[in-house]
């Protein structure tokens, strides 16, 4: 359908979201507030060790314990080789089970190695310290150089490197990925270049710092049934991870997502869910399992630490005629870093020639990582977007006016390899050059240098798989059903799509996210993809109740159903047919238990593909040269979505985006001891942006429609994050002319640069 | 976390004396901001929590010819709405209102602040350029210590067991005398200084530097008066060049470490760079005293 001349009656206002009132008045459910009769409570213990072998686990004191229901450890989750397919990706589910209860090895400080059910959380807690682990401590492999260090610690026995390893690559590594990415002729792109800068960025480990910890319940009945209540991303991968890890049918298991508080992709794994099951096994009793904030720091998916080399060639006119860039990311624990993704989205915004882009993904005594927010792709654009930027100002361009004549545009094949459909980075770029920002004056406090950065950002958006029903009641109002957890905003938007195919009012239609028994299977709420893919389910799924609904009227009107048509909310006549009344929904929902009974419509949809998006991010710094603290003092968000569906939410996405690359870039980052042991594991020295430290952040909303879906909708959630360390770090030069290529831009190591720069 | 035993709030001073001395594992409350805290963090609570609020020497705030009575319990909420305090203490009320967030700030105190003895502690710089004195209660009676004295380790005090901190007392300022204080943190709020550095002084008729005192924070075991510092800025106009003289002093004085929240030699450049501002800004506060 061609969105050029749609007009939308529904999609594009701004209701009240369904779920909003239950949340700002404390009634919302999440992981943590669900109880049941005869619950125990567990606690995990943890490693203190950031790598040892685990000589032997004593929890014979623990068991004797009053109170104490149940102990497990890595001996009751089995050791499995199985995959869980996602996507292009796929979970190992071994790494998972080992890194839910360690088996052999502690992988990194606060490694789970064994847990208790106790009648009530202060036994549990003390059965715990009851529990005798002996390690053997090993060195531990704190980051990508010690990784690769020739005489490094090897963390797992017989890795070896996956993807395309370099033909001297050693045969005991800890690299487990290798991959690339090449075109033309990189020599010839390079010798052909009036200017080449090249530079090696790093940025540490950051966490999405969701504010809801993990946490769960699980039940095992007497007939091995399984119900797991769960804050998740993904209740049917939650569902498929635990019956893959513990070698349970999937469908003895069900599994009732919470509300969410936050999980920009860390809440897609399991940690807490199996070892809940195995100890509501041993105990023949529920068990409950809540992280602390300090366990979620330290044993859950943060993002990687990355390393990266870029290369870039420009000719005086501004056109880039080679790149090269080497992207060494950080997985934690186990393999699978985005840095395959990173090396995806590195150069995607730019039409170069000649490139070759590597990528290796490095196991390190760290947590497994997890997705953070359009994966890998933030400390790409950051190294990527800084060369970019270095560029401009030697060839005394701007900055803009350089991206938009590199910039890609459709029917380009994209750096990643496919073929660019319609996409909207021109648009973005030539929004952002007439903003009223980027013409603004820059105007600095007494005292304070200030400074303008701007920077690009690509994510790929995905579809993946999705079910939806939407079930008309006798009043005529509706509910529509998906299995998608809503952590941004998606439920209003899919009954804004029930109201614009049904012209039922929004608030009479109800958005349910439902359970792994009670709908169809669906991915999990990750790659921007529930609005896409997710609603596109939901409006076939309406428009499925829709043809249902003309059929009733040609029964009514005794007709044959082509002559009936839909418009606005009413079954109306066509042709032959002319002359009768049109039809209400409610009218026709009044009638349905005469002509026919209850009315679903359903939906299941297997979206490949997705609509890639662009943004562009103009920032105002502002620095203390004395001190080196730096202050956010303006800043814009520009950004395809395609269509926003509820435009307050799109918003929205694109400011906390912003929000969190901005934390990312200035204060953000794991800070570990020499021996491996985390130093900040809280929101006080674990420095995300408070409100206070952020301006408003203005948004530009751009719809380039995406033509695989019937109302243009991209995914709006993961772009924002990936242009702010560039776009802040760009602004830092401006104001102090040093190039930073180490994040964060804490005052200490800003001010010691200023020094260094005199 | 194991329960705790019990709780008692006594409404007189001995009884308080009486609960501490005799119950080594008893802690006394106030805020509760730091105590309720650790005990979660330490897994471990005490065996009463004595809360004092209910104690009227502990609670509340008298201005007088003296100078400043501060009870060692009063919320920093109600300290920085006292207009006279405000007046006279510009700098050691701003400190207060420092203290965590607007919803911490409704039960944290400045005796707590205080008694918890971290070198970080905003407040306590501010009461040693104020001269500010506390008055201790104990099995063995009442005495008196000055501020700079107080602490002696990170969460160590002059505080002996069934010792406790009562009241503040802060002396009336003498004619064009103010304070300022300022502090070095990464984010805008919510967090916990890297440094800090409190100034007081005081001018003659001619706008001469008579007396002077600063205090430096989080970079030492301990806050510290830096004499060395005050001496810079007396005799002086507390023209720039003094400033910066107070500012090197106060760097010199300095003997932070390496942490997570600052690398020793940041907090050694940006303590001096703290005292120079805190300096001015009660240079100028004092010039416009009567």
């Amino acid at each position: 359908m061609s969105t050029a001349t749609k007009t939308f009656e529904h999609v594009g206002t701004r209701p009240i979201r369904h779920d909003g009132l239950d949340k700002v008045t404390g009634r919302a459910n999440y992981g943590a507030d669900y109880a049941l009769p005869g619950m125990l409570h567990g606690y995990v213990v943890r490693s203190p060790h950031a790598h040892a072998r685990i000589v032997s686990i004593d929890t014979s004191a623990a068991e004797a314990m009053a109170g104490v229901k149940a102990v497990v450890t890595g001996s009751d989750i089995p050791k499995t080789n199985a995959k869980l397919v996602m996507g292009e990706a796929a979970l190992d589910l071994g790494a998972m089970g080992d890194n839910a209860l360690a088996h052999d090895k502690a992988l990194y400080e606060g490694h789970a190695v064994a847990a208790v059910a106790a009648t009530s959380p202060e036994i549990a807690s003390a059965a715990a310290e009851a529990i005798r682990v002996v390690y053997e401590p090993l060195q531990p492999v704190m980051n990508v150089d010690q990784a690769l260090a020739p005489d490094a610690l090897i963390l797992h026995d017989g890795m070896v490197t996956k993807g395309r390893p370099k033909p001297d690559a050693p045969t005991r590594t800890n690299v487990a990925l290798r991959m690339e990415l090449t075109r033309g002729d990189l020599d010839k792109g390079f010798a052909g270049a009036d200017v080449v800068i090249e530079r090696t960025f790093t940025t540490p480990m950051v966490h999405q710092g969701y504010i809801e910890p993990h946490a769960c319940v699980a039940r095992w009945g007497e007939d091995g049934q399984v119900v797991v209540w769960t804050s998740t991303q993904g209740h049917f991968v939650v569902r498929d991870c635990c019956a893959g890890i513990l070698g349970i049918d999937a469908a003895r298991i069900k599994v009732i997502p919470s509300e969410i508080g936050g999980g920009f992709g860390g809440k897609i794994p399991v940690y807490l869910e199996p070892v809940a099951i195995a100890l509501a096994r041993k105990a023949h009793r529920p068990v409950k399992l809540v992280m602390s904030r300090e366990d979620v720091f330290r044993a859950s998916g943060p993002t990687s630490g990355t390393k990266i080399r870029v290369k870039l060639g420009a000719k005086k006119d501004g056109s880039f005629v080679a790149a090269s860039a080497s992207l060494y990311y950080e997985a934690g624990a186990y393999a699978g870093s985005p840095a395959g993704a990173g090396a995806m989205c590195a150069i995607a915004a730019y039409d170069i020639p000649n490139f070759l882009v590597e990528a290796y993904d490095i196991v390190v005594n760290r947590p497994k990582v997890a997705a953070y927010r359009a994966p890998g792709a933030p400390a790409a654009a950051f190294a990527v977007e800084s060369v970019v930027d270095e560029v401009a100002r030697r060839l005394g361009k701007d900055p803009i006016e350089l991206r938009l004549q590199n910039a890609v545009r459709e029917g380009d094949q994209a750096a990643y390899g496919p073929e660019f459909g319609p996409i909207g980075l021109r648009e973005v770029l030539e929004a952002a050059r007439c903003h009223p920002h980027w013409k603004a004056p820059l105007v600095p406090q007494p005292g304070r240098k200030v400074g303008r950065g701007v920077a690009c950002g690509f994510w790929f958006n995905a579809g993946l798989n999705s079910s939806a029903t939407v079930s008309l009641s006798a009043d005529g109002s509706a509910n529509v059903v998906t299995g998608n957890p809503d952590i941004g905003g998606t439920r209003v938007a899919q009954a804004l799509m029930v109201s614009e195919e049904l012209g039922i009012p929004v608030e009479r239609v109800r958005p349910i996210v439902a359970d792994t028994d009670s709908i169809g299977y669906n991915d999990v709420t990750g790659g921007s993809r529930v609005c896409y893919a997710t609603g596109m389910a939901v409006i076939e799924a309406a428009r499925d109740a829709q043809a249902q609904l003309r059929a009733r009227a040609a029964k009514i009107w005794d007709v044959p159903v082509e002559q009936v048509g839909w418009e606005r909310g009413r079954a109306i006549a066509l042709n032959g047919a002319s002359g009768r009344e049109p039809l209400t929904v409610s009218e026709l929902a009044a009638k349905l238990m005469h002509t026919g009974g209850p009315i679903i419509g359903s939906a299941t949809v297997n979206a490949p593909m997705a609509g890639p998006a662009f943004g562009a991010h103009i920032c105002d710094l502002e620095v203390d040269e004395d001190t080196g603290v730096s202050r956010v003092v303006r800043y814009t968000v520009v950004q395809d979505v395609g269509k926003a569906v509820h435009p307050s939410y799109v918003e929205g996405q694109m400011q906390g985006g912003a929000s969190q690359g901005i934390g990312w870039a200035l204060n953000e980052e794991y800070v570990y001891d020499a021996e491996g042991h985390l130093q900040n594991p809280g929101f006080l020295d674990y420095r995300m942006p408070v409100a206070s430290d952020l301006p408003m952040i203005d948004t530009v909303i751009i719809e380039v429609a995406n033509p695989l879906h019937p109302y243009g909708v991209r995914g709006v959630g993961e772009v924002p994050i990936v242009p702010p360390l560039a776009a802040v770090a760009n602004a830092m030069h401006d104001a102090t002319r040093v190039r930073f290529t180490a994040l964060p831009l804490s005052p200490p190591r800003v001010l010691a640069a200023l020094k260094q720069r005199g | 976390m194991p329960q705790t035993q019990a709780y008692e709030a006594p409404r007189t001073l001995a009884d308080a004396v009486r609960l501490l001395s005799t119950d080594g594992h008893a802690r006394p409350l106030a805020g509760g901001t730091d105590l309720l805290v650790q005990s979660r963090a330490t897994q471990k609570l005490p065996s009463t929590f004595v809360d004092l609020k209910r104690i009227p020497e502990l609670v509340g705030i008298e201005v007088g010819p003296d100078g400043l009575r501060l009870g060692a319990a009063t919320s920093a909420a109600v300290i920085c709405e006292h207009a006279e305090a405000r007046r006279l203490w510009p700098g050691l009320v701003e400190a207060i209102g420092l203290l965590g967030s607007t919803q911490i700030q409704g039960r944290a105190s400045v005796g707590g602040n205080l008694c918890n003895g971290s070198p970080a502690a905003d407040t306590t710089c501010s009461l040693i350029v104020n001269r500010a004195r506390g008055v201790i209660a104990g099995a063995k009676g009442e005495r008196t210590v000055e501020v700079e004295r107080f602490t002696t380790g990170p969460g160590r005090t002059v505080l002996e067991p069934g010792d406790l901190l009562v009241a503040l007392v802060v002396p009336r300022p003498a004619a064009r005398t103010a304070d300022a204080y300022l502090r070095l943190i990464p984010r805008s709020e919510m967090d916990i200084a890297a440094a800090g550095a409190a100034a007081s002084v005081t001018l003659d008729e001619r706008g001469v530097c008579t007396a002077a005192r600063v205090a430096i924070g989080a970079v030492a075991p301990t806050a510290l008066l830096v004499p060395a510092a005050a001496d810079a800025l007396i005799g002086s106009r507390l023209d720039d060049a003094a400033l910066r003289r107070a500012a090197d002093a106060a760097s010199a004085a300095a003997r932070p470490i390496d942490d997570k929240r600052g690398t020793a030699v940041y907090r050694k450049t940006v303590v001096g760079v703290l005292t120079r501002r805190a300096a001015g800004i009660a240079a100028e506060r004092a010039r416009a005293r009567p």
